[in-house]
């Protein structure tokens, strides 16, 4: 059961070979004995799960169900749910049990999912190794000495140790699709403003956006019909319509064109990892797809553009955690100016604090053009890279990260060369692009992520993409040894 | 040494809007602490803001009536800084990119200075919330309700001369907004509230003094007061040889005085940038025009047409036109009665008196322009003297009812009729021996002022109800005849 | 660009951190190596490029101006450090 995907599942659920309260309870007891090896979870929400699963089962008897009922998943815990903690990774919310859904919960919800917890993830989603969470670092479950991957770590490890056929995640500049590469599962982070935000508590605004993680794309297609969507609560939400997303999955390749951009295959890439992706990019031309270089010059600019605009927006979206409304708040403040800063110092560990210290100077009067502005003006520059070129190509492809795993501990002390790992992933989220993250192989026993790119909007496109390659390679069925 | 002032005014308007500028909360006032805030207004963690049509509207309003150009692209901005009745930890506010541009209006003061005061721009910008600073073991609670509410700041350029000048222009912005509609104007539960930046320089130099702020000043009589109390702090300190420290200031009404705040607050740095949860804020001409098409008469207006219209005095006209609630009312006693004058006499006498007194809008007077009109109906067909209407009016005021019910149930109808008078005089004439005795040695032509006894007399008999052209003829008649 | 001690400390009173004494050290050199890395953008010619500060060029959507959010004092405020008649207390505001 634990190796099945969301859509046999579902088979299952609709054949009665199972009800979602065994399904649910099964899940749940795996979660109990396993989690510890791997603290994917924050939360577990038995209780509720069971009680969802109930409903499902009752829907599912009088002939109301849908596509998603009974079906469990896991959310990432800064997507807020209603009584349940919502704890970002914090000690700053660790006592914040959510007043509200957010709207991908409630949409969950509604479809009558059963969400059997909350994920862990980096502290308020800042991170590329989940090590800056307050309940300790998740572990990759093809190495628990590794990282992985973040900020959707737990989400990523919980997948592929089976501890949840599918979770949500959110992406600011590759917290869906680095640690699902680690992590050897499926995970799309779609167009800004496909997803609603609201209710997932922001990181940074113009590029945070939720999406699925799964075992494979037909999964991550079926997520993403319950996901995206208008929602009059998130100004920068896209009112426009929502395909079918499983409806193009079998699509034939033939003539597709793929663009490999040359800024990604340098020295800064793993020899092995461009192996493999290129072994994967030779299978899609056995699909009838053509394969072209292509350029995306700008492409070393997006760390540091990036890192000006994330901590930026991160600066300020933070500033509401002062301990007056809700959340930690420090013991006797003797002033208001002790509250904010022991609350704050307090309840933000040391990676959260350097960024919001970074944004906060990069907004200060005298270095706002040079920072804040240079970074969004090449920002642009940076979409019209992608615009020329998927102008020419259907998507563009390449590794999602530069190196597998890494170890747990590594890198914690060198935030640059953590940083120097988020390279390929963080232009989309600067650029507001579609982007998935599809296992194509491993290296020294850890996965290895292919990302396809696609046009805005183009999300049909690259589950096809990905649901195509997945026909054709078993590397998506792979599970960690012992699992 | 002859000072110039030099006063620039920051006006904080509320919009009467019925949510919040970001949320669907009620912007209602005087709710219980708190129960106006919802999740988006609190900044739970994933919340998110949507903007209010209507509070884009009522910005446009107000742009198209002092002669702005509209932005018709306006960027939401993040002002930070941390206090706690901002729950973000940043007003959402606009900078850059207002949505109402350069403009001006013209004022008169009392003493009849004329002068165009420009205005910077004008921008869209949320309300934070309440400290209540009553003693919670030592701490202070915060009541958010307000926090969201739509305001537009109007920022004028430093045209202003006098603190005069300031309280007209205030109140020319005051008139503006009531007359949209688009603010209640309410300025004691600070619907609108006054930033002052105030400065003096030797008369002739061009360059400007250094300026302090007056914060939230919240009545056109303290905006003077303020000013004045200010501007003499800021003389009396430069002529002693100090010199004026730039600052935010407090004035005290009770002690007529202001004071330094937050003086030893570092130099903030609010760290402004493009709001990333808000997009740019895009309208074209068609939109523009059709808020064109809906605006009201505007106080200027308003007051030529109160000029030509109604034959009033410049003095009436503006007076009557600067508070559209009171020129509202006053056009609604003039088609009562049909009498201008005598409407406007009584709308800024006799109800303005008793507003006064009150301390009541004219929103909420208790007489209204319907009762008045129907008083002054009886005034103008002799019913009733003008001094009995104002007995009238006082009833009018504490019991309500019509003025005829009034003149009825109190039998204060005017005595016409001549033979009742009559007898009344000669009552009055029997009465008075000695009074009779000084009118008939008295010279003819001083007679006249003697009159005056008798009249008093008859007028006490009556309970003043007896016409006095009526009674004044009779007397004369009969006294003329005691004489020959 | 490298940063001092005195800079991060005004950068942490601006942003309301309290930071220990003893780790203004490692967040110097930290922040500072940071910000050498952000410096590579300064060598791009960015000439006349508009800013991007959305991916999508959208612009606002306008919500109408109608109620729907009602009182949720009480459940709002379950979560809240320290309430009292329904104000949130905080230390003594001083003006």
């Amino acid at each position: 059961m634990f190796d099945k995907t969301l859509a046999e599942l579902a088979e299952g659920l609709r054949k009665g070979d199972f009800s979602s309260v065994e399904l649910t309870g099964a899940w749940l007891e795996r979660i109990k004995t396993e989690d510890s090896k791997y603290n994917s979870y924050i939360s577990v929400t038995e209780e509720q799960a069971l009680e969802q699963a109930k409903a499902a089962d009752a829907a599912i008897a009088a002939g109301t169900a849908g596509a998603f009922t009974g079906l469990p998943i896991a959310h990432k815990d800064l997507f807020c749910t209603q009584g349940v903690r919502t704890s970002c990774g914090s000690k700053m919310l660790d006592n914040f049990a959510s007043p509200y859904d957010a709207t991908v919960v409630a949409k969950f919800k509604q479809a009558g999912a059963v969400m059997l917890g909350k994920t862990n993830m980096d502290e308020f989603a800042m991170g590329s190794s989940n090590e800056s969470s307050f309940y300790g670092p998740a572990r990759n479950p093809w190495n628990t000495d590794c990282v992985p991957g973040g900020s959707s770590g737990g989400s990523g490890a919980a997948v592929a140790a089976r501890l949840t056929p599918a979770a949500t995640g959110s992406d600011t500049g590759g917290s869906i699709r680095q640690p699902a590469a680690l992590c050897g599962i499926t995970g799309l982070k779609p167009t800004y403003g496909r997803v609603s935000r609201y209710g997932m508590v922001a990181f940074a605004s113009s590029l945070d956006q939720g999406g699925p993680m799964a075992h494979t794309a037909e999964d991550c297609a079926m997520m993403l019909n319950v996901m995206a969507g208008f929602d009059p609560m998130d100004s920068t939400c896209l009112d426009r319509e929502v395909p079918d997303y499983t409806a193009a999955l079998n699509e034939p390749l033939a003539g597709l064109k793929i663009g490999l951009p040359k800024e990604y295959f340098t020295e800064t890439l793993d020899p092995q990892i461009a192996e493999r992706v290129k072994a994967a990019v030779a299978e899609f031309e056995k699909l009838g797809a053509t394969v072209k270089e292509v350029s995306l010059p700008n492409t070393e600019l997006c760390i540091p553009s990036y890192y000006i605009i994330a901590p930026a927006e991160a600066s300020s979206n933070l500033s509401r955690f002062d301990g007056v409304r809700y959340g930690y708040r420090c013991e006797e403040p003797k002033d208001l100016e002790d509250l904010y800063k022991r609350t704050r110092g307090e309840g933000f560990g040391a990676e959260v604090k350097r960024r919001i210290m970074v944004g906060t100077y990069a907004l200060c009067a005298g270095y706002y053009d040079a920072y804040y502005n240079k970074a969004q003006q090449i920002r642009r520059l940076i979409q019209q890279d992608f615009i020329r070129v998927l102008d020419d190509v259907d998507v563009i492809m390449g590794p999602t990260t530069p190196h597998p795993a890494f170890k747990i501990g590594e890198k914690s002390n060198d935030p640059v060369s953590m940083y120097m790992e988020d390279i390929y992933t963080l232009s989309l989220n600067l650029a507001g692009l579609p982007g998935m993250s599809v296992p194509c192989g491993q290296v020294n026993g850890l996965p290895v992520g292919l990302q396809i790119i696609g046009n805005y909007f183009a999300e049909s496109k690259l589950l096809n993409v990905a649901h195509q390659f997945q026909q054709a390679t078993d590397w998506h069925q792979q599970a960690p040894a012992g699992i | 040494m002859e000072w110039e002032v030099v006063i620039g005014l920051e006006i904080h308007v509320q919009l009467s809007t019925t949510t919040k500028i970001f949320s669907g909360a009620s912007t209602a006032f005087g709710a219980e602490p708190n129960t106006q805030a919802c999740a988006v207004d609190l900044a739970l963690p994933g919340t998110l803001p949507v903007f209010n049509e209507n509070a884009l509207r009522m910005a446009v309003m107000f742009g198209l009536a002092v002669n702005a150009e509209i932005g018709k692209r306006s960027v939401f901005e993040r002002k930070n800084y941390f206090y706690p009745d901002l729950p973000k930890g940043y007003q959402t506010t606009q900078l850059a990119e207002p949505i109402v541009g350069p403009g001006y209006v013209d004022i008169e003061t009392d003493d009849g200075v004329q002068r165009r005061v420009r205005l910077h721009h004008a921008h869209l910008e949320e309300d934070a919330g309440k400290s209540l600073h009553e003693d919670y073991h030592g701490m202070s609670g915060i009541d958010l309700n307000r926090a969201g509410t739509p305001l537009v700041e109007i920022v004028s350029e430093p045209d202003m001369r006098s603190s005069k000048e300031a309280a007209a222009y205030a109140r020319k912005i005051h008139a503006i907004v009531t007359t949209l509609g688009i603010c209640d104007g309410n300025m004691a539960e600070g619907s609108m509230r006054c930033d002052c930046n105030v400065s003096v320089r030797p008369k002739g130099q061009e360059e400007y003094g250094t300026r302090t702020e007056l914060k939230n000043i919240n009545s056109f009589r303290f905006i003077e007061r303020a000013i004045d109390t200010e501007v003499a702090r800021q003389i009396d300190l430069i002529e002693d040889g100090g010199t004026v420290v730039q600052e935010t200031r407090l004035y005290d009404p009770d002690k007529n005085q202001t004071r330094s705040m937050r003086s030893k607050e570092d130099a903030n740095d609010y760290r402004y940038f493009p709001c990333p949860d808000l997009l740019p804020v895009v309208i074209d001409d068609s939109y523009i025009e059709a808020i064109r098409e809906t605006l009201p008469e505007l106080p200027d207006a308003r007051r030529e047409r109160f000029i030509e219209e109604y034959k009033l005095s410049d003095y009436d006209a503006g007076v009557l036109s600067g508070y559209s609630a009171q020129a509202d009312y006053y056009e609604s006693v003039v088609k009562a009665c049909g009498d201008a004058k005598l409407a406007a006499n009584w709308v800024m006498g006799e109800l303005a008196k008793h507003l006064n007194q009150n301390d009541t809008d004219i929103k909420h007077s208790p007489v209204s322009a319907e009762q008045l009109g129907g008083l002054l109906i009886r005034i103008k067909d002799n019913t009733i003297s003008g001094n009995i209407a104002k007995k009238v009016f006082e009833l009018m005021w504490s019991e309500g009812g019509t003025a005829d019910e009034i003149i009825d149930a109190q039998g204060l109808k005017q005595v016409t009729d001549t033979g009742e008078i009559e007898k009344i005089v000669d009552d009055v004439i029997a009465k008075a021996d000695k009074q009779v005795e000084q009118y008939k040695a008295a010279e003819p032509e001083k007679r006249g002022k003697m009159l005056g006894f008798f009249m008093g007399q008859v007028m006490k008999a009556t309970g003043g109800k007896a016409n006095p052209g009526a009674v004044n003829g009779i007397l004369k008649k009969k006294l003329d005849a005691l004489c020959d | 660009m490298s940063l001092d001690r005195s800079d991060v400390e005004r950068i942490a009173h601006l942003a309301r951190l309290q930071i220990d004494e003893n780790d203004i050290p490692a967040y110097t050199e930290n922040l500072s190596s940071i910000l050498n890395l952000i410096d590579q953008m300064q060598q791009a010619d960015t000439g006349n490029v508009a800013p991007l500060a959305n991916p999508l060029d959208a612009v606002q959507r306008l919500r109408a101006d109608e109620v729907t959010e009602p009182n949720q004092r009480e459940q709002l405020q379950a979560v809240a450090p320290a309430v009292e008649d329904g104000l949130f207390l905080v230390p003594k505001v001083i003006e």
